[in-house]
């Protein structure tokens, strides 16, 4: 063999392990994160097409019957007690995401801005009670907000007013409050860091150009913290339409949320291609509710510039 | 034994998908030397250190160390040791425990390895700073304790990947000093890596530039310097006047070219140049022309007139018009004899030796 | 103007904060009251709800649960969370957004679409709802927060130092040991503790899937139909609040450290 051949054969001899390496780059990369790809689409992806296919089926006493039917959809859409709750479920996760993110944003703002040193320090004060038990959360709502509540026998106590007032617990009011309570941190987070990646010499650039405080906020800062104030509004909205804790302990009759509805028909009702349905009609509402909010303020930013 | 070859690179390339980082290298680095890479960022330099290294595989080719083929020998088991641009000192052991990272595996004992710790921390300076912790240590300390972590090692090879990039100016002018005086010491090869062309100028025994994936000349620094093989490689090391030349005629290892001003120049045919090619480059560096002052005399002159001059405190840089040449001249001349008289405007008279005239492939 | 504007903002930030924690300080308020209704005024201080707490042995059996699930929950999460977050920031492969992006999905998906549909699944499947059931769904909750504080704790950890590692003569194996698992160490131990508060805290998938066995929020769940048992509730409430608090704060001080070293490492001056 010439040393030019016996040069070329090495050479392919390498370029063989050099490939598997390739591959085992890639192969490394997916052996590492299958066990966790797994887990989440055995106990998510798959669960989540049995409640779809579910959907589609009927409830035959203790059995299912796996014909397909819309059937499901008809009465979740149809029955006037499903479209309310789907309803108020939608206005109420809305308005929560709303006013969370209203609330959000100047307290994100001041620890980005005038934070200084304490920026964790704040982040994890503001975090702390969301990450202790919601279920405490609310009930601590039920004991402000109700008849004999802190609110009542604190303004009793005030002389304001004569009698406990039934007003405060037991309705959609009440749900909105204590949810906008309990997910005000999960809505600072996205927000505050949107503004620290905010570049402040474009803040003096618009200073510099002749720009109010205001001026410069409405045109620089907001425009460019849109995507955390978006992505804020979506991880509020879409865990809260499916809310079931609030509703239940503060709701009342008027603040019975579409959640209800599902947990009935999977436990007590035992009707669960219907409940499949509420579930997939819920999901589906609430991406193209969030889908077109997300639309609409991409236009109203590309407006303010 | 004087120029026994230490690293052997043949034929050694690096792909990535479509894209060729190195390209057929083949080298011959001697052992005891100390030897640069050389080259832009992306020009394949780190790629082939790394390969020596270890930590990445040719697509071709093969790389030996001390006459043993490394194909398929990991980073753990090559006579090399690095010294890492992060200097990735770990952070949660002090100067001691970094240095005797690797000892640790040798089991040597506790007092050789004490011994040996305290050799090499005294070999970069840093005796008696054994219990700091990596994170209260000086840029130039961190330095110096990858290169005493490395050189505990006694690696037949050591790899510096731009080791001074980090510092300031005054003590990476202090380190090169100071690697040059320990590369002498402890007698190890040395490849360096690194963009500065100075760095390698000042240290290295010889130097290869690169560009674009492929090594563009290997030679001794002043070599390099003087005598570039092409203009690219002209251009990294430094300013250089480039005149357009007609080809006269080639002749073996000479070349005849002729331009305004010059005239006929005789001179080293530039390696891989196309006797077929009419038209090539000739460069002069701007501190190998010389201002010549009232009525003296040089056996080699071109004149021409000032348009602009910049002053830089030990010299100034005049940039001079000569009649016939399509682009001016940079002419640098110390201020030594009053050079920083000269107004822009004043007719000038240049000598050169014919010597400092290269011919550049394009 | 704008320093006006900074003032407003201080005192905001203070309401902000007050209206995070009032309803939240009433819990412990309540829980040392005489009376059993949560009204003002005071009635006097007692400590009698929290000396009846260890008396009542279903509360202590869901405190057992309780510990089981969030250990279990904590370990695999975190497990699972490694091999992500790994996978993640240290290599580059194709299908990495979309098994990421799955793997975060739980943060984001109605607590009750998930607890309903893994529901259908264990009863289709004729398997008993259990402890073991509630392990499963907690796993899958806690993930994406193990990934996310195991992803902060391993990103910008500069790969460098494993390389050196390996050119110092050390095996991939003892690379990991002896300098991967020191440096990644507090936010393993960062990631621990958090699953383990969310799953010790976690009501709905609990709920669902518990059966026979409850946890803590299913007991106190249970227990909020009997106003009697409310100061119980509130005390037991108190010692969930000051628990949590403290392992979070816990794992705060472990993540600050985790990113303290990292940052040293990958420090080039």
């Amino acid at each position: 063999m010439t040393a030019a051949a016996e040069r070329s054969g090495a050479a392919s001899a390498h370029r063989i392990r050099r490939g598997t390496l390739l591959r085992s780059e890639q192969a490394q990369g997916i052996a590492l994160i299958s066990p966790t790809f797994l887990y989440a689409l055995i106990l998510l992806v798959a669960p989540v097409l049995v409640v779809i296919a579910h959907s589609f089926w009927t409830q035959d006493f203790l059995t299912i019957d796996r014909t397909f039917t819309l059937e499901q959809y008809r009465i979740a859409l149809t029955e006037p007690i499903y479209r309310d709750l789907l309803a108020r479920s939608l206005y109420i996760s809305l308005t929560v995401s709303i006013l969370t993110v209203f609330l959000a944003y100047p307290i994100a703002y001041y620890i980005s801005f005038h934070g200084g040193a304490h920026k964790s320090l704040w982040l994890f004060v503001i975090t702390i009670p969301f990450w202790t038990s919601y279920l405490l959360r609310v009930m601590s709502w039920k004991v402000i907000l109700g008849y004999n509540g802190v609110l009542n026998s604190g303004l009793m106590g005030l002389g304001i007013i004569d009698e406990p007032s039934t007003s405060f617990l037991y309705n959609t009011n009440a749900v909105i409050i204590t949810l906008t309570h309990a997910w005000a941190a999960f809505a600072v987070l996205p927000i505050f860091v949107s503004l620290e990646k905010v570049d402040r010499t474009l803040l003096e650039a618009a200073k510099d150009l002749g720009d109010g405080p205001i001026r410069s906020f409405l045109r620089v800062t907001l425009p460019l913290t849109l995507p955390g104030v978006i992505s804020a509004l979506l991880i509020v909205m879409i865990p809260t339409v499916g809310d079931y804790v609030t509703p239940k302990l503060v709701g009342g009759k008027d603040g019975v949320m579409i959640a209800t509805a599902i947990e009935t028909q999977f436990k007590r009702g035992a009707n669960w291609p219907l409940g499949a349905a509420l579930s997939v009609i819920t999901m589906t509402v609430v991406t193209v509710m969030a889908a077109s909010i997300v639309f609409v303020i991409r236009q109203a930013g590309r407006r303010v510039r | 034994m004087p120029d026994r070859p230490m690293i052997q690179i043949a034929g050694v390339s690096k792909a990535y998908g479509s894209f060729k980082a190195l390209d057929d290298a083949t080298l011959t680095i001697r052992e005891g030397e100390f030897f640069s890479l050389l080259g832009p960022s992306g020009c394949g330099k780190t790629t082939l250190l790394r390969m020596i290294a270890g930590f990445d595989t040719p697509t071709e080719g093969t790389i030996a160390i001390d006459g043993q083929p490394m194909d398929g020998i990991p980073a753990n088991r090559r006579p090399t040791n690095m010294v890492f641009q992060s200097y990735a000192i770990f952070p949660h052991l002090n100067v001691d425990q970094n240095v005797a990272y690797g000892l640790k595996r040798l089991k040597l004992g506790a007092a050789e390895e004490r011994r040996r710790v305290d050799e090499a921390l005294a070999q970069v300076s840093l005796s008696g700073l054994g219990k700091r912790g990596a994170t209260e240590l000086s840029g130039g300390q961190r330095q110096r304790v990858a290169l005493a972590r490395a050189l505990v090692m006694r690696p037949k090879v050591l790899l510096l990947d731009e080791p001074l990039s980090a510092l300031d100016k005054k003590l990476r002018e202090q380190m090169q000093v100071e690697l040059r005086r320990l590369q002498q010491a402890v007698g190890i090869t040395f490849v360096l890596v690194t963009h500065d062309q100075y760095e390698a100028l000042g240290m290295s025994d010889r130097i290869a530039v690169m560009f674009g994936g492929r090594i563009a000349q290997v030679a001794a620094p002043s070599q390099i310097y003087q005598r570039p093989v092409n203009r690219q490689v002209a251009d990294f090391l430094g300013g250089m006047n480039f005149i357009r030349a007609n080809v006269v005629e080639t002749n073996g290892t000479a070349i005849t070219v002729e331009t305004a001003g010059f005239g006929r120049v005789k001179t080293e045919k530039p390696s891989g140049f196309n006797d077929e090619t009419r038209e090539t480059t000739l460069g002069i560096r701007p501190e190998r022309l010389r201002v010549l002052w009232d009525d003296a005399k040089a056996k080699h002159e071109i004149a021409g007139t000032i348009v602009d001059r910049h002053y830089f405190g030990e010299i100034t840089h005049f940039i001079v018009d000569v009649p016939g040449f399509e682009k001016t001249l940079s002419v640098s001349e110390s201020n030594n004899f009053g050079a920083d008289d000269l107004p822009v405007g004043a007719p000038v008279r240049l000598g050169y030796d014919p010597d400092a005239l290269v011919a550049l492939a394009d | 103007m704008s320093r006006i504007l900074s003032r407003w903002l201080t005192v905001y930030a203070f309401l902000y904060i007050v209206f995070l924690y009032l309803p939240v300080i009433f819990l412990p308020i309540f829980s040392v009251n005489t009376s059993a209704v949560p009204q003002f005024p005071l009635a006097g201080f007692t400590s009698k709800w929290y000396v009846e707490l260890p008396k009542t042995p279903a509360l202590l059996d869901a405190a057992w649960n309780s510990l089981i699930v969030g250990l279990c929950a904590a370990v695999l999460s975190t497990i699972l969370g490694i091999c992500a977050a790994r996978a993640v920031t240290r290599y580059r492969f194709r299908g990495r957004t979309v098994a990421s992006g799955l793997i975060m999905a739980p943060l984001v998906l109605p607590e009750i679409i998930l607890a309903v549909s893994l529901l259908i699944v264990i009863l289709s499947l004729g398997l008993q709802l259990s402890l073991f059931t509630v392990i499963l769904g907690h796993v899958l909750i806690c993930i994406p927060y193990s990934v996310t504080v195991l992803n902060a704790g391993f990103e910008g950890f500069d790969r460098s130092l494993e390389e050196a590692s390996a050119d110092l003569g050390e095996t991939a194996f003892g690379t990991f040991r002896r300098v991967t698992l020191p440096m990644v160490a507090p936010a393993i131990i960062s990631s621990l503790l958090v699953s383990f508060t969310i799953s010790l805290d976690e009501f709905i998938i609990a709920f669902f899937l518990a059966g026979t066995e409850v946890t803590l929020p299913v007991y106190i769940w249970g227990q909020l139909r009997f106003a009697a048992r409310l100061p119980g509730v509130l005390a037991l409430g108190t010692l969930l609040l000051v628990g949590s608090f403290i392992l979070l704060s816990f794992a705060e001080i472990m993540r600050r450290r985790a990113q303290r070293r990292i940052q040293m490492g990958g420090a080039i001056a």
